[in-house]
């Protein structure tokens, strides 16, 4: 992988909830404008290891790390959390639409950034549900409850809600798991659009969801002292087909016991 | 056991190919010896057997499309069952030259031969030999085995070229052994077809364990000489 495409890096990285250790020295390197998924047992640590990147981590209390996580070869550390926030979205496994309009809801993280004109947020507006395949589905009635929408359409929502503020990565964690195979299959299809201009991180527990939709996977495991560690990252289509840890194998063949 | 139902079915492919690598290897060995003896009611046999090879290599592929679709499998997992598909296929091939052998058993009939035949059973006894060994490689997932069997190739092309030689003489010696000469040239093809049909199989050996897919060429192959048409 091109060094010049690394979009998002840890290394060395330790994770703790106040003495317990949940990740344990992890180094990985996220290409840019492509999609990487983390897969692995529960209780890994994958979605502590993807709140790393938006530093959400620091909303448990207790938390702390050691090691380096750099966005654009920047430390994170040393950002501002807000800019970094609006940078680096996140969309989660329940969708969380806020009990407003579809329109308030979209646009509510612009308004936070100090966005008022009228003109500049229906445009924002507008952007965002098209670039979350949402717009024709809604365009005629925006000011209708989100929370009469269907679960699929409430993620999407969620997924315009987070393109609106411009970001450069998008995390999402297990945002499949509370829908049906359809609107599974669509925000699959949503993702590959997206990579063209965003990075994307997603966890999940579904391997062939895994398999399908990413170009990266990252396969983190518990060790005895139960800290999440990296075991295998490759090209999605070698790491399925040919992995190269033996643990990663009994995992994905479901022979891990 | 985590996926037991699973394995066992991964298993039960497997045997399958066993099962149908020995029909093969009989109606290889048949074909031959058939041919040898004028054994026309053998040669009718093994035309006739050829349909039980197809039906059950189809049955291994279909068995194997259904593990695919509901097991989703991974990994070496995957590469065994694409193994098996591939290997069927080689075998249901090599079925197809001993029917073609048999067939040229038939089309020679009741004539003399022009010469007891000898290199041509040997081809046989040698491709069987590389074909048995070949399928014991594959489920034993033994590479060392896999990587040595091509060399037999070599003897078998060998063969091949001492056949084409000698049938070039009887042909130069009377023009009338034309037909037998090119029926038994037939034949011969047949078996160095099969010799390569089970160095194909060491390929998806290979393949199945370290996921590497090489092909083995042998010294004396298709480029050795005008002989080599094979």
């Amino acid at each position: 992988m091109d060094m010049n495409n690394v979009k998002l890096e840890t290394h060395n990285y330790h994770l703790y909830y106040g003495e317990f250790r949940a990740l344990y020295g992890v180094s990985v390197q996220v290409p840019a404008n492509q999609i990487t998924a983390i897969i692995g047992p529960s209780g890994c640590g994958k979605s502590s290891f993807l709140r790393t990147f938006n530093r959400m981590n620091d909303l448990i209390p207790g938390a702390h790390s050691e090691g380096e996580v750099y966005l654009d070869g920047e430390a994170v550390f040393s950002q501002d959390v807000v800019e970094l926030r609006r940078r680096v979205g996140m969309v989660f496994q329940r969708p969380n639409p806020f009990p407003k309009s579809i329109y308030e809801n979209v646009v509510y993280g612009s308004r936070v950034h100090g966005v008022r004109n009228k003109g500049q947020l229906s445009a924002i507006a507008e952007r965002s549900l098209k670039a979350a395949a949402l717009w024709d589905e809604v365009k005629d009635d925006l000011q209708k409850s989100a929370l009469a929408l269907s679960g699929g359409q409430q993620q999407r929502l969620c997924i315009a809600r987070a393109l609106a503020v411009e970001p450069e990565v998008i995390l999402m964690d297990e945002p499949c798991s509370a829908l049906d195979p359809i609107a599974t299959l669509k925000i699959e299809d949503l993702m590959r659009e997206l990579e063209k201009d965003y990075t994307i991180v997603i966890v999940t527990h579904n391997m062939q969801q895994a398999a399908r939709v990413s170009d990266y996977t990252a396969f983190l495991m518990m060790r005895e002292d139960r800290a999440g560690e990296l075991v295998e990252f490759g090209s999605t289509p070698e790491l399925f087909t040919k992995p190269q840890d033996q643990r990663t194998e009994d995992y994905i063949t479901g022979r891990f016991g | 056991m985590p996926r037991a139902a699973f394995e066992r079915e991964l298993q039960r492919l497997q045997d399958e190919i066993l099962v149908l690598g020995s029909m093969v290897e009989k109606a290889l060995m048949e074909s031959v010896a058939g041919l040898k003896r004028r054994d026309l009611e053998a040669a009718r046999r093994v035309i006739a057997e050829d349909r039980l090879i197809n039906e059950k290599r189809f049955a291994i592929e279909a068995d194997a499309l259904v593990l695919i679709a509901t097991q989703q499998p991974m990994a070496g997992d995957l590469r065994t069952i694409a193994a098996v598909l591939e290997i069927a296929t080689e075998l249901e091939r090599t079925g197809d030259y001993a029917k073609g052998i048999a067939k040229i058993s038939l089309m020679i009939g009741e004539q003399a031969f022009v010469k007891p035949l000898i290199d041509i059973p040997r081809m046989a006894e040698k491709a069987r030999d590389m074909l048995h060994r070949a399928l014991d490689a594959f489920i034993r997932r033994d590479v060392d085995l896999a990587r040595a069997i091509p060399e037999d190739d070599g003897i078998v092309d060998a063969l091949y070229n001492q056949v084409y030689r000698e049938l070039l003489t009887f042909i130069m010696s009377d023009p009338r052994n034309i037909d037998q000469a090119n029926c038994l040239l037939w034949v011969a093809h047949n078996l160095e077809r099969a010799a390569d049909r089970a160095t194909n199989i060491c390929e998806r050996v290979i393949f199945t364990v370290t996921g590497e897919m090489v092909e083995m060429d042998v010294e004396n192959g298709p480029d050795a000489g005008v002989e080599g048409i094979a």
